[in-house]
């Protein structure tokens, strides 16, 4: 008796649950509006099967259960031809009223229109870089075997049509508006996903190949991209946006980013200006890099060049040390803007890269080595390192070697929000979710003085 | 003098009558003894994935909980909760559990017929559990990879438990199968085999057919996962290139190349949707004879659910790529895929409408195992239905890799089929223990499985229409994800640690009503298969005594006009009921 009740309200319950739910698709941002035509359409098939099928249920529980001091006989009907075949028919067409529009709509996704222009989004853990083909329209080929430090992506050094792709090391994209797009999908690792839940489609990125899907945006924004096939540690860090143009600013856009040729041409940084810029640095930073505790200004010394450079950058745009609470942030962002520009900054990190730092200085955190070793070795090594040298590859700073005391003031900003939420520090972002690896400041303790032993 | 097979003896005491407990209970033969070690072991192991999801819940609903749930450990949580749960608990305890009790005893046999392999089957799948558990021991600990193990993440630096995780849970797989072969050979012979007299194959109850249908896919099914196991392993500690590309980690070249990691998944999925119906198929049996029996009605349209199982069997084969959709194969499968995969769904559907109609026009009792199918055909109904989302190629693209498909396949072969287990291990427990189980407690046992874990699940898809993602340790910062769905997560996270807690009631209930409860009897249900009429209950090893029985009549004689009670069991002599029926004309 109860259970027929229930049943009913549970039927009731879920369709009032779906129309009241706040939770739904977004809106949607490409031409695949037939995709959500598809998915009603679905939810109307199903939802009456679910009513009716339910419902008789329902009735049939109630009708047809024991009462208690009535005698009840069931009725003995082992088939019926006709009612059979009529619910195989109705079932079946029923089926083919959801199969047929939706294999019409997947044509569509798998014929890219002609006129469709490339670009390409590039994969690793857990980062997004991306491609577009210069003037020539043409995507240069690419292989994993190119990879190297200056050349991220790949590209054929020796291909001429990849000379002029413009290239974007960063997870920020764009697209103009009303122009279909086919993108080209490649992973340097393992699989990954290009996912932007506005625009509907997604496709899986595998390494060894190159898969494709297409769009057109309909709508100016910036969407978020997800990685949605599961690639380790990262997968939930592994974040990007996409930025729909006007396809006049859009083109705006895209002749601020280099093209490869021009990535690979630069100049070899000027040490020597470099160490005129260092002068400023070194009243706090010290002669040779090796930090100043009093002055909470950190060895630097051992860090890797791009990561100076990115930093200061980042200082310089407000990026870090602009919350007002990162009070020894702010008081670097005035010094950062001394060498506010790519060249100088280049050329400043290549100096800091020659000074030597302090081999004895000395730690200030202690705590539980082998637990330390375990939860680094969990959730740090992946991108900083076992060694903790970092990784151009994995955009990790060094670890090992510098400051203990200035890792745990960082953890703690990452930790407080102070650090990293601003929404282009991209790199900064995932470092707010895996210091969730160190709640307590004493699995912290234990994991910075790990580091400290791979000095 | 003609060897006759252990099972078709008529007398069989001299072999059969271990007197040592050791022989007993421990080095036991007994299909039933075997049958309630694969249980116990399957929801011991069970009970330990329930605890991972428990942990899992806690990081989604309530962050910052447990301070040790970093990310590295909750990609591990996933990853063991859902092998476990599907392979360990769901597989072993339908086939290896219900599988080797309901065999022998349904289709009147004294044993399987190869009684000595049925026990190695165990011990070998107990060991496959103690290399999968002892993977939370060692450096690095178990494997983080996602219970789908995708190559090249699955063994390389960038995913937790990519070194002696990952290679414990391959050996671990390859041990199972090893044991799940020596017990399927067994079901498969002795159903084939080994029936008693009168039982034809058309007058086996469903139960009979669901899990001979399903055994029969794993056969098939199992050495794909074996031979990806084994070629995995090879790439993991042999260097070999199967699915390993040329790739970058950490800035390095790999050294494997050519390899092709989409050749791990068609061969993951070949294994991995029958898998699927490994686990539906027994369920859909088991929960056709606890419905006929308590609606005392017959199974309705018994031929077409006999022909239903064998083509889901069948089309289960065709269909594997609907998990693929978005891997980047050849887009142009996605036709042929989609098509397999919702033809499939009018058998499935057909099934469903014939166990309403069972209840239409029956006699229905409302006690618990009735309310476990009664559930399961409400929660099936539902979880079916989303599949007709995700089969749906086009659909399928906005809701791959999303919540969506987590609460669909947790609707379709988690709760669908924990509930028929359920509902099983009610019905069948007078007969496994003499004992009748408590009845209030069944029924509060019942209200909060069923209703707590609709609660979980039904939410959990529109997260999925927003595009939530799953396998995230956390969501943090995106603009399209509104506030709204932490407070939906902190609920979901409430539903399953309420329902994980109610599942103390059915051990109280199972363990308690071993002392308190009264004599059940050979027959309390007034079932009509074979199972329910042995001379003693539980049935003695040999389970007949003397004499075999000899079987009469089909397994569904329930309130047949002018019969002296509302059941005839199917070996009681006579006439079977006149009104040429086509199912009976098959004797």
């Amino acid at each position: 008796m109860a259970i027929a009740v229930v049943l009913v309200l549970l039927v009731v319950g879920s369709v009032v649950f779906h129309f009241a739910s706040p939770w739904w698709f977004t809106e949607i941002a490409s031409n695949w509006a037939n995709i959500d035509f598809t998915v009603n359409l679905t939810f109307w098939v199903t939802g009456f099967v679910f009513i009716a099928v339910n419902l008789f249920l329902a009735y049939s529980v109630y009708q047809y259960r024991q009462r208690k001091g009535e005698a009840s006989k069931a009725v003995y009907e082992p088939e019926n031809a006709r009612l059979e075949t009529g619910l195989t028919v109705i079932t079946t067409l029923g089926v083919a009223a959801l199969l047929a529009p939706g294999l019409f709509v997947w044509a569509q996704f798998v014929t890219v229109p002609e006129e469709a222009s490339e670009f390409e989004a590039f994969a690793s853990q857990w980062q997004w870089s991306f491609r577009y083909p210069g003037a020539d329209g043409q995507l240069g080929t690419a292989d994993i075997q190119h990879i190297t430090e200056t050349n991220p992506w790949g590209i054929n050094p020796d291909d001429p049509n990849g000379q002029d792709d413009v290239v974007v090391k960063k997870p920020y994209m764009a697209l103009p508006l009303n122009e279909p797009a086919k993108v080209l999908l490649r992973s340097r690792d393992v699989l990954h996903n290009y996912t932007v839940p506005h625009f509907r489609v997604k496709m899986d990125m595998v390494p060894g190949m190159v898969s494709y899907m297409w769009l057109e945006p309909t709508r100016t924004g910036v969407f978020d991209i997800l990685c949605e096939q599961y690639c380790g540690l990262g997968h939930h860090i592994m974040r990007g946006r996409v930025e729909i143009m006007e396809p006049g600013d859009f083109q705006t856009w895209l002749a601020d980013q280099p093209t490869f040729a021009e990535t690979q041409a630069q100049p070899a940084a000027d040490v020597a200006a470099g160490q005129q810029s260092y002068m400023v640095c070194a009243s706090c930073h010290g002669q040779n890099g090796e930090g100043n505790r009093a002055l909470n200004a950190p060895a630097l010394a051992g860090l890797q060049p791009w990561y100076i450079e990115r930093q200061l950058r980042y200082y310089s745009e407000g990026v870090r040390g602009a919350n007002p609470e990162d009070t020894t942030g702010q008081s670097m962002a005035p010094m950062a803007n001394m060498v506010n520009s790519d060249t100088a900054r280049r050329n400043v990190a290549a100096y800091i890269e020659t000074l030597s730092g302090n081999d004895s200085a000395q730690t200030t955190v202690s705590g539980d080595i082998d637990r330390g070793a375990r939860i680094y070795s969990a959730n740090c090594a992946a991108c900083h390192g076992d060694d903790g040298r970092g990784s151009w590859a994995t955009d990790a700073p060094a670890l090992a070697g510098m400051d203990d005391w200035y890792l745990a003031l960082q953890l703690e900003k990452y930790r407080s929000g102070i650090r990293g939420q601003h929404r282009d520090d991209d790199y900064g972002y995932q470092m707010t979710s895996m210091v969730k690896a160190m709640r307590t400041e004493e699995q912290q303790n234990d994991v910075i003085a790990y580091i400290n032993s791979l000095r | 003098m003609a060897y006759v097979p252990l099972a078709d003896q008529d007398d069989p005491h001299a072999l059969h009558d271990p007197h040592s407990f050791i022989t007993k209970y421990v080095w036991s033969q007994d299909h039933k003894v075997i049958a309630i070690q694969y249980g116990g072991t399957a929801i011991f192991v069970g009970l330990i994935a329930l605890g991972l999801s428990i942990l899992m819940r806690l990081q989604l609903g309530f962050p910052d909980s447990i301070s040790w749930i970093d990310p590295a450990f909750y990609y591990q949580a996933v990853t063991m909760h859902g092998m476990i749960m599907v392979v360990y608990l769901l597989t072993a305890l339908f086939l290896g559990g219900f599988g080797n009790y309901l065999i022998p005893l349904m289709c009147g046999t004294r044993d399987m017929v190869f009684p000595f392999l049925n026990m190695l089957s165990f011990w070998f799948y107990l060991l496959s559990v103690i290399i999968l558990l002892a993977s939370f021991f060692v450096t690095g600990g178990p494997a983080g990879a996602g219970w789908t193990l995708y190559a090249p993440q699955s063994i390389t630096a960038g995913t937790p438990g990519s070194g002696g995780g990952m290679l414990l849970m391959l050996i671990s797989l390859a041990v199972f199968i090893v044991a799940f072969t020596m017990g399927g050979l067994n079901y498969v012979t002795t159903i084939l085999q080994a029936r008693t007299r009168g039982m034809t194959l058309m007058r086996m109850p469903l139960s009979i057919w669901g899990i001979f249908t399903a055994t029969v896919l794993g056969l098939f099914a199992f050495p794909a996962l074996l031979v990806s196991a084994i070629m995995l392993g090879f790439d993991l500690v042999l260097g070999t290139s199967f699915f390993m590309p040329a790739m970058m980690q950490l800035g390095e070249q790999s050294t494997q190349d050519g390899g092709s990691p989409i050749l791990f998944q068609h061969l993951f999925w070949f294994f991995g949707h029958p898998e699927v119906y490994i686990v539906a198929l027994p369920a859909f049996g088991l929960v056709s004879d606890v419905i006929a029996t308590h609606a005392r009605k017959n199974i309705f349209g018994y031929r077409m659910m006999v022909w239903a199982i064998i083509a889901i069997g069948g089309l289960s084969f065709l269909v594997w790529a609907h998990h693929m959709y978005v891997s980047g194969m050849n887009p142009y499968f996605g036709f042929f895929f989609a098509t397999t995969t919702l033809i499939i769904a009018v058998p499935t559907a057909l099934k469903v409408y014939n166990w309403v109609l069972t209840l239409w026009q029956g006699n229905i009792r409302l006690n618990t195992p009735m309310l476990f199918a009664i559930g399961f055909i409400f929660t099936f109904v539902h979880g079916g239905l989303t599949g007709l989302f995700l089969g749906n190629v086009i659909i399928d693209v906005p809701l791959a890799d999303t919540y969506f498909v987590v609460a669909h396949f947790h609707m379709v072969m988690g709760v669908s089929p924990v509930l028929v287990l359920y509902a099983a291990l009610y019905h069948w427990y007078p007969k496994m223990t003499g004992r009748m189980y408590n009845e209030t407690m069944g029924k509060v046992h019942f209200w909060c499985t069923f209703l707590g874990t609709y609660a979980i699940y039904l939410p959990m898809h529109y997260l999925g229409f927003l595009g939530v993602p799953r396998r995230y340790y956390e969501m943090g910062n995106t603009d399209f994800v509104p506030a709204t769905a932490q407070a939906l997560n902190a609920n979901i996270t409430i539903a399953a640690i309420f329902v994980a807690t109610a599942q103390v009631l059915f051990f109280i209930n199972i363990f308690m009503s071993l002392r308190k409860e009264k004599d059940a009897g050979g027959n309390p249900w007034g079932a009509t298969t074979l199972e329910w009429q042995t001379p003693d209950t539980p049935p003695k090893h040999g389970n007949w005594g003397p004499e075999l029985p000899t079987v009469y009549r089909w397994a569904y004689d329930y309130s047949v006009p002018g019969a002296k009670q509302d059941f005839i069991p199917q070996n009681e002599p006579g006439e079977e009921y006149e009104k040429t029926f086509h199912t009976r004309g098959h004797s």
